[in-house]
């Protein structure tokens, strides 16, 4: 077949070049206006002071502020930190979920459930784990079930919160407390709590009762020592109630516990046959133990750990898909060649899978280090604005320096610029 | 700068209260019957760039309605911005076309707007504005020697709110006086509940709470020459206050969730800890608008399950009453017939009480009857602010936003760390001085 003869009358040289011109000048257009004019004039504008369309003249001094304020260098060591980890962390673990869903059954289930974080805004997600992160065990999922297994461990006591009433009560250093008066027998002892909120005193708890002293008996009386508007402390008052369940112990003068025993529900204890010497009564540690009161996930020193806990957790799920793909389109055969060959499934893995996968796994590492570098909306999100200076990243400094109030429009382009820069 | 935690808070609460102001829907005839005679004359149309969103926009509609009663022939388009106002604004001012009127929160971004020339003094609006405001709100509005601002909206500062139920549990009364606050924290300790719920995730509550205790020990005089940065945050008065503060948040067995909670609740989770049942804290030192938080995510009832009074007295006289107001301040960029009728018409009575009938509204405009107001907890709110011999600004809106308003440095970041170690006094106010000579010398 010969080919056809360019028809005529078809444009010149310059003509082709007009065509082509007139095609691509909206896009071309678009692209100064949106792209090329913002990036020069922000670039410009970072030599510029403060505020207004143009400021002063300030030449480096933005850059310098840079690298000398301590929230900025905080956000650019934090960016290095991100660097560092995520990229890594995602790569490794997408390609291990990867592997694994080939091999295990209910793998779209699985694929989904991995995958199922990507579909939720960035910023929901922040919302979303930074309740789980709360520090009161109550309220953060994540410390509730360290508190479930603490909780087994070291479980907490009956009064966690109370408070000797008097001074006459002594907290000793192991947590218990210890009334400081020596008894004898016949002696009578007032242990007064306080701190302890009304729906917090034991059901079968009533009216506390002052013990009538006992000849031969150490007896005395755990209580409440609060009504409204604080009453006497040290005295039972009608309206205080009882703490039955502590355990009171009877420490002789080593501070050995000779005897221990457990109050009733008006408060009262009596140890019976107490032979002649000086004793101290003393509510024993287990009772004022603090139940596990979780990590502070969202306090200065854990906040960007928490936080990259958190995007991986989000980025896991494209990896996955991504490499799952590329393993997908694997020749198979070289992988039964390998297996015939006597080579282990380990074995299979490190030589031949991830060779084989390390184009698709270097374009998920490159992917996650631009996406890393630009991190904002989770950050924002997560993290309380107390440590926001802690967990301050690069694209989070140049919003809050141009834009949160702040409104330095040169500083922020420095950022911006230097933001830029490391992205190329 | 508070604006940008509370505006959901407050959306929610005005939508609330739109509803609870129908039922004084009756009433609303009288008032508009015996308003002024209707203008023809005067016309044209009025840009007005806001922060007031959803519920509170709604609000400003009806006080438009209320112009628009007597200038049927001015069209007001009110655009509803939100908190990035000031953003909004600079680059509007940047390209040569800003609206013809805004309201804007922070003092001292007015300031900085004057003395760039942006601005159109209000001074037509002068007699109507002495003869419904007291002088000291017409200083509020002067800037850089000329009258420029209409403060059309506040809201009172130099309040706290408590928990009724644990309050009785305790058997304790409001406190008007800080020893009686002390007193009563201790009580309210020993009760079960601790007594303060911090909100130190939110920076802009921890500076509230030292404005107040500087204004109520030291006054208004004072008070104006450290926002002003005159008085160096090394002075013996600022480390008094700080002590002061101190007393409340350095017993950490006091605070809701210790200091570490308390420096991870923001406002308004503060609020819903406080009066959400068992309560984590008795009180909460902020602003009215936490009325709205309470009601939104609480079941706690006005009377019986919240309440507020004002800020205690700290030295006795005339400082002990003096008032902190947040202010969502008027202010023109052009000067023709229709905004200088716009302008004077929203400092009178009935532009006030056409917002203050719906709720969520407080004002210094002494003409208001409190008679519009739907609820008890508003009307009380008005007419303290309303009747404050003296009333000042919130000190960290009128200083340079890298000072006073950014998250996480100046004064918000180093009163959380006051909050993190209250024993370090000395150490605090080096280091807020040091801040402040930074974000001074660069917003001049």
């Amino acid at each position: 077949m010969v080919a056809a003869p360019p028809p005529s009358g078809e444009p010149g040289r310059t003509g082709r070049y007009m065509t082509g011109a007139i095609f691509l000048a909206p896009a071309l257009a678009l692209l100064v206006v949106w792209m090329v004019y913002p990036a020069v004039y922000t670039i410009v504008r970072s030599f510029f002071g403060q505020s207004g369309y143009l400021g002063s003249w300030v030449a480096l001094d933005n850059y310098r502020r840079l690298f000398t304020t301590s929230t900025l260098t905080t956000a650019i060591k934090n960016n290095a930190i991100w660097v560092a980890v995520v990229p890594a962390f995602v790569t490794s673990l997408g390609l291990i979920f990867a592997v694994l869903t080939e091999r295990v059954r209910w793998a779209v289930a699985f694929k989904t459930v991995v995958f199922l974080p990507m579909a939720i805004s960035a910023f929901a997600t922040g919302v979303t784990w930074r309740i789980m992160y709360q520090q009161d065990p109550n309220q953060g999922a994540i410390n509730a079930l360290g508190r479930s297994i603490t909780g087994v461990i070291k479980p907490a006591g009956v009064l966690p919160n109370a408070l000797p009433s008097t001074p006459n009560i002594l907290s000793s250093p192991n947590g218990s407390l210890v009334l400081k008066t020596p008894l004898a027998p016949g002696g009578r002892a007032l242990l007064g709590l306080t701190g302890i909120a009304p729906d917090a005193v034991p059901k079968n708890g009533v009216q506390a009762v002052d013990p009538p002293p006992k000849s031969g008996d150490v007896v005395g009386v755990v209580w409440r020592d609060f009504k409204p508007g604080g009453g006497k402390p040290g005295v039972v008052e009608k309206g205080e109630m009882g703490l039955p369940g502590v355990t009171v112990q009877l420490r002789n003068a080593a501070g050995k516990t000779v005897q221990s025993t457990s109050t009733k529900p008006n408060g009262t204890f009596d140890f019976a046959k107490v032979p002649s010497g000086s004793y101290q009564a003393a509510v024993g540690s287990q009772t004022f133990a603090k139940p596990w009161g979780g990590f502070s996930w969202l306090g200065p020193s854990l906040i960007t750990p928490a936080l990259l806990i958190a995007y991986i957790w989000i980025w896991a799920g494209f990896a996955m898909v991504v490499i799952g793909a590329g393993l997908a389109a694997m020749p198979r055969d070289v992988l039964e060649a390998a297996r015939t060959d006597g080579a282990s499934e380990w074995q299979v893995f490190r030589r031949v899978t991830v060779p084989l996968l390390a184009p698709v796994l270097s374009v998920v590492f490159i992917t996650m280090i631009i996406n890393v570098l630009k991190v904002f909306d989770l950050v924002i999100a997560l993290a309380p604005e107390s440590v926001q200076s802690n967990a301050n990243v690069i694209a989070l400094a140049m919003w809050r320096t141009a834009f949160s109030g702040t409104n330095d429009f040169g500083t922020g382009s420095a950022i911006a610029v230097f933001l830029f820069k490391r992205d190329v | 700068m508070t604006r940008t935690r509370i505006a959901a808070i407050v959306l929610i609460s005005a939508i609330a209260l739109l509803v609870a102001g129908l039922a004084g829907a009756g009433t609303r005839g009288k008032s508009s019957a015996s308003s002024a005679k209707v203008n023809l004359a005067v016309s044209g149309s009025v840009n007005f760039d806001g922060i007031w969103t959803a519920g509170e926009a709604t609000a400003f509609g009806k006080v438009i309605a209320a112009f628009n009663k007597v200038f049927p022939n001015v069209h007001v388009n009110y655009k509803p911005v939100g908190n990035n106002l000031p953003t909004v604004l600079a680059t509007a001012i940047a390209g040569g076309k800003p609206p013809d009127m805004a309201d804007i929160a922070q003092p001292g971004y007015i300031k900085q707007l004057a003395q760039q020339g942006h601005l159109k003094p209000i001074t037509y609006a002068k007699s109507t504005m002495a003869a419904n405001f007291a002088p000291s709100w017409l200083q509020l509005g002067t800037f850089v020697g000329k009258l420029y601002a209409l403060p059309f909206k506040v809201s009172n500062k130099s309040l706290y709110w408590y928990n009724v139920p644990a309050f009785k549990t305790a058997g304790v009364n409001p406190p008007k006086t800080w020893t009686q606050l002390t007193a009563a924290a201790k009580t309210l300790k020993a009760s079960g509940t601790p007594a303060y719920s911090l909100c130190g995730a939110s920076g802009w509550t921890l500076t509230d709470m030292f404005e107040n205790i500087y204004l109520r020990t030291f006054g208004p005089a004072k008070y104006d020459l450290l926002t002003a940065h005159k008085i160096k945050w090394t002075d013996a008065s600022v480390n008094k206050a700080l002590k002061t503060m101190a007393g409340v948040v350095g017993d950490a067995s006091n605070l809701a969730g210790g200091t570490s909670g308390a420096l991870q609740t923001d406002f308004p989770t503060c609020v819903t800890d406080a009066f959400s049942t068992p309560s984590k804290g008795a009180i909460v030192f902020e602003a009215d608008f936490v009325a709205g938080a309470i009601t939104s995510s609480t079941k706690a009832k006005p009377g019986t399950g919240f309440n507020t009074a004002p800020f205690p007295a700290i030295t006795p006289g005339p400082n002990a009453s003096a008032v902190e107001i947040g202010g969502d301040l008027l202010v023109t960029f052009r000067d023709t017939p229709a905004i200088r009728a716009f302008v004077k018409f929203l400092a009178t009575a009935p532009a006030a009480a056409a917002w203050a009938k719906i709720g969520g509204f407080a004002t210094g405009n002494h003409n208001l009857k409190t008679s519009v107001y739907p609820d008890a907890i508003d009307k009380a709110n008005q007419t303290a602010v309303a009747s404050a011999k003296s009333v000042v600004f919130d000190m960290s809106d009128e200083q340079p936003a890298s000072f006073g308003g950014t998250t996480g440095q100046g004064e918000w970041g180093l009163f959380q760390k006051f909050l993190q170690s209250p024993s370090n006094v000395s150490g605090i106010q080096k280091q807020l001085e040091a801040a402040a000579v930074t974000a001074y010398k660069k917003g001049k």
